[in-house]
């Protein structure tokens, strides 16, 4: 034992002078570090209400749960988390992987309370000493723990396929299905925003686990046309998925097609169509043989019934035959979806124009129920001078005629005018059928066009032009070509719709030449035979019907689609197909909610 | 039979024996240790059976070991574990591999980082995920602070043990300041759920590596301070001297690691036997000590500081740039392909090991974890304990440095 042993350890002293690490409360306070992970706070706005969070968490310490001020809508469940910290673990796994960012955590050290219930509260809903747009834990773009980028899908060069009117799409391969698939969370919030509502996450679940056999069942669950919607759908699903909100949506079209296009060969067996029916007695007519009217008929057909469809046409299909081109919508994968639709033993009389051929009271008298889906078939004219110019087309028409095999001459120079898909389908249709300068004429801008970007992009690529806030005002002949007068706009206040209304601008008219124009800006319902059974239409023309059973006036007369809605997309009149079918069985079995009042 | 050998066993051993035995017969595998029933006539008045812990102070963690003494001499140690079990190897199972992520830090206490590293790296091994150079440097980091900070804190309780109580205070501070650094980096301060399969959560923040050397000068002030305080300082020095002494020839048969097999003079140290991460970039000796009695293992520990702190200016001088993590697929339905792993890093207590065991699907079918607590705690406290002063049984447990949570899992 040394001296210094015994002397050296009374030199701790010196540490008497050091400032102690202490932090007085609360005459001091300490400021969290800007990542710290303290209690949660939500951006209620940004917020879908997923629950993505919910589904990481590892202590369950979250739930989704209502809020009085929040709604459920399209792309919002109306829920929102509940964070219950007698559980949480301040991993911040929630924050990592929320889709919207709408999580984070504060930076707030201390937080005290006497009433141990307000330990389980709604972060950004209940009042809380800290605010959201304090420091504290976010999540970066590193560490965001989902994949935003969309798996693209294989197509056709621009330049190759503006030659030619195959299909564009090449569909996924196994790999880019799975990698596709694995990227969904689940949420489910597409299901509500789909207008038949289609379990999307439990097929897109079984693309992922290679159960492609499932997979076909769900999606016949509720669309008989999902090889078709895996094509051409609008996709309502994608508009409002939680991926869309920091990335790309998933595409749960081309997923949808994937199952589809592989289980193709074998999906009578595997649907086990028309075998083991139910029979029930009763006979459902169903007027137009477009995707409501089959769509009714399968499912009628389904319940049992025995459905007889009545088709103007020698071929079904509807607008997914007439209006979609060819390269968006092979014939050949319309055809054998219909085929399977009519395996189920549904009777078609084609050729057969309701209100002409037979009336629609004759009908009546036949059937225990009636559908009628005849669609929004008539093109509408531009009210301008020199309409019936030769040279001047319908887009509809022109559609028509390409899909019967037709591929008329429209010359070097077209304009087609308007901006919904219909003009997309015209403008590059025109394109394969070898015109060398295409024009879209839209009056307003290409923020407004009601046309899907995706389609607008892919004219684009194929090279047709755009002239937005461009109206013509009137057409005539000049030699061989067309001379048309046209006029600048510009935007006002908006309409009804909420879409800005076009202005002319005086002064700015200009002249140009074409060899065709193809007039693309709507289309009406032809709703004629409604008189003959004193069915009621609006004054669109369009069926008049209970928006919740899809019956019109008359007891046993049903209409949805087009003709009900207004020109829309596919999937809403699935959807209509669907839900008429759900509600014409209730009426024919006598336990609908018109039961009291029917024969 | 009953008191024949106790009688044997009542010699004070402080001071190692030259003539130590070799290999003794109790490390037979069909003859263990723990299996070695030994009667003490209780009745007689002669021995006192007491329960050390599990809430003695001198205790590290909730564990306790049952003693009979004979007068102030412990004649028979047990250890008794099982007060903090949480199963979290089974927890595991029941929970996505990203889900296991914030469980496992909660294994060790002092020293959670370890478990985040052993756990994303045995993942990333069997799933295939390639980290990113930045990733695997700040990983290395990580480690080091957390070693440096969990070492800081292991020489305050030592010292503590045998009542040098400032040292103890000093240690916790100090620990806190680099707590202070994980907090900046991570946004936790003792869990910091940082390192996740893939690399890390977030980049360095600005300014980090001027506030990390702010608290290495700290660190190197207080390792100076200490060095007068507690190794020059008779009472230490005659109390810890000789005390616990772990023959070389034990090392093996126990599977004894770190530090503790260090001070014996057998060179173990898995960053240079089996280097991982950026160790065999990185210019560090092993240190070895000779003496293997508590006091030179606590010396060896403010050596690893020391270490640690070169380690870390070294890391953040040739820190290259990049990324810091490697896109993982969706980790909600993230299926790791099946396959089998041990992955082993040196923690401040020794050897850690994660063996980790996927089926292909969804969920961990086994995680195993391999601490250095488990072998130094029980089976060897168990030996050493024997033959020493009740008082000093406070001082021998942090110098085998146990931590209770490990055991347990």
């Amino acid at each position: 034992m040394s001296l210094k042993d015994i002397l050296s350890p009374f030199s701790a002293w010196k540490r008497t002078l050091e400032k102690p690490y202490t932090v007085k409360k609360p005459i001091e306070e300490r400021e969290g570090a800007d990542r710290y992970r303290g209690f949660h706070v939500n951006d209620i706005e940004k917020c879908i209400g997923c629950g993505t969070c919910e589904e990481i968490c590892q202590n369950e310490a979250i739930d989704m749960v209502p809020v009085n001020f929040i709604h459920a809508g399209k792309g919002d469940s109306g829920l929102r988390p509940q964070i219950d910290y007698g559980r949480c673990c301040w991993c911040a796994l929630c924050v990592d992987v929320c889709p919207t960012g709408s999580l984070g955590m504060s930076n707030d050290y201390i937080w005290v309370t006497s009433d141990p219930q307000e330990w389980v509260f709604k972060p950004g809903v209940d009042d809380k000493i800290w605010k959201d747009d304090d420091k504290g834990y976010r999540r970066s773009d590193e560490a965001w723990l989902l994949d935003p980028k969309l798996t693209p899908m294989p197509v056709m060069e621009p330049d190759v396929r503006k030659n030619t009117f195959d299909e564009m799409a090449y569909g996924y391969e196994v790999v880019m299905a799975v990698e596709e698939a694995s990227r969904c969370l689940e949420c489910g919030i597409c299901i509500d925003a789909c207008p038949t509502h289609m379990d999307i996450p439990e097929y897109i679940k079984a693309i992922r686990e290679n159960r492609l056999e499932d997979g076909l069942k769900i999606l016949y669950d509720t669309n008989p046309f999902s090889e078709s919607c895996g094509r051409v759908c609008t996709a309502h699903c994608q508009d409002v998925c939680a991926l869309g909100h920091n990335g790309d949506p998933i595409a749960i079209r081309w997923l949808k097609r994937y199952i589809t296009d592989q289980t193709a060969e074998k999906r009578n067996e595997i649907l086990r169509i028309g075998k083991s029916l139910p029979q029930k007695e009763g006979t459902v007519g169903i007027i137009g043989g477009g995707p409501a009217g089959l769509t009714a008929a399968f499912y009628l057909r389904n319940y049992g019934y025995h459905v007889v469809v009545y088709e103007q046409h020698d071929k079904l299909g509807g607008m997914l035959r007439y209006g979609i081109p060819q390269y968006r919508l092979p014939k050949e994968v319309l055809d054998r979806e219909i085929q399977t639709i009519l395996d189920t033993g549904v009777e078609v009389k084609y050729n057969t124009t309701v209100g002409k051929d037979i009336s629609l009271k004759e009908l009546k008298e036949q059937y225990d129920a009636l559908f009628i889906s005849v669609g929004a078939q008539i093109g509408t004219q531009m009210p301008i001078e020199g309409i019936d110019t030769p040279g001047v087309l319908v887009g509809l028409e022109f559609l028509d005629k390409i899909a019967e095999g037709q591929r008329p001459d429209l010359g070097e120079r077209v304009i087609v005018v308007g901006g919904g898909n219909t003009a997309m389908d015209v403008c590059r249709s025109s394109m394969r059928l070898g015109a060398k300068e295409v024009f879209v004429y839209y009056r307003r801008t290409e923020a407004e066009m009601p046309a899907n970007d995706e389609e607008i992009e892919e004219a684009k690529e194929e090279g047709v032009k755009f002239e937005f806030l461009t109206t013509p005002t009137k057409i005539s002949k000049q030699g061989d070509r067309l001379k048309i007068e046209c006029i600048r706009m510009q935007l006002g206040e908006p309409d009804a719709t909420g879409r800005r209304r076009p202005i002319p601008i005086e002064g700015s008219e200009f002249t140009v030449e074409a060899d065709t124009v193809i007039m693309a800006i709507g289309q009406k319902v032809d709703s004629s035979m409604a008189e003959q059974a004193e069915v009621k239409a609006t004054r669109w023309g369009t069926f008049a019907v209970d928006p919740d059973t899809l019956q019109t006036n008359v007891k046993g007369i049903f209409a949805g689609g087009d003709c009900e809605l207004g020109p829309d997309d596919a999937i809403h009149a699935i959807a209509d197909g669907k839900k008429a079918a759900y509600f014409i069985d209730k009426y024919i079995s006598k336990k609908g909610k018109h039961h009291a009042e029917t024969k | 039979m009953k008191s024949k050998k106790s009688s044997e066993t009542t010699k004070i051993k402080n001071k190692p024996e030259k003539n130590w035995p070799k290999i003794p017969t109790d490390l037979d595998p069909w003859r263990p240790v723990w299996a070695q029933q030994k009667t003490f006539d209780l009745a007689s008045g002669k021995y006192l059976k007491i329960w050390h812990g599990p809430q003695h102070p001198g205790v590290t963690g909730n564990m306790s070991v049952e003693l009979t003494l004979e007068g102030d001499v412990i004649v028979e140690a047990k250890t008794h574990v099982g007060y903090l079990h949480r199963g979290f190897e089974k927890l595991m199972e029941r929970r996505k591999y990203i889900q296991c992520f914030p469980i496992v830090c909660r294994i060790c206490v002092p020293e959670p980082d370890f478990n985040e590293y052993l756990f994303a790296t045995g993942v990333e091994e069997l799933a295939g995920v390639q980290v990113p150079e930045r990733g695997i440097w700040i990983r290395t980091l990580v480690l080091e602070m957390m070693r440096a900070a969990s070492l800081t804190m292991g020489l305050g309780g030592q010292a503590g043990a045998f009542g040098l109580v400032p040292i103890g205070q000093w240690g916790v501070a100090h620990r806190d300041y680099i707590l202070d650094l994980f907090e900046e980096l991570t946004g936790g301060r003792v869990y910091h759920m940082y390192i996740i399969p893939g690399g890390v959560r977030q980049d360095l923040p600005e300014g980090f590596a001027e506030h990390v050397e702010v608290v290495m000068n700290k660190l190197e002030k207080l390792i100076a301070d200490i060095e007068r305080v507690m190794f020059n300082n008779a009472v230490f020095k005659a109390r810890a001297k000789g005390l616990g002494y772990i023959p070389p020839e034990w090392i093996e048969p126990y599977g004894i690691t770190g530090t503790t097999a260090r001070a014996a003079g057998v060179p173990i140290d898995v960053r240079k036997d089996n280097p991982y991460l950026i160790y065999d970039q990185l210019d560090f000796d092993i240190i070895l000590g000779s003496e293997s009695d508590v006091y030179e293992r606590t010396r060896l520990r403010k050596e690893e500081i020391l270490n640690s702190i070169r380690l870390i200016r070294q890391i953040l001088k040739r820190m290259p740039s990049g990324p810091v993590r490697a896109k993982l697929p969706n980790v909600l339905h993230w299926k790791i392909p099946a396959g089998e792993t041990y992955v082993r890093a040196e923690s401040g207590r020794g050897e850690m090991g994660y063996y980790v065991v996927s089926d292909g699907s969804e969920f961990p079918r086994r995680v195993h974890v391999r601490g250095a607590s488990y072998t130094h705690a029980m089976a060897v406290l168990e030996r050493l304990a024997v033959g020493i002063s009740i008082a000093d049984l406070a001082g021998l447990m942090p110098s085998l440095q146990t931590c209770p949570p490990e055991i347990e899992r």
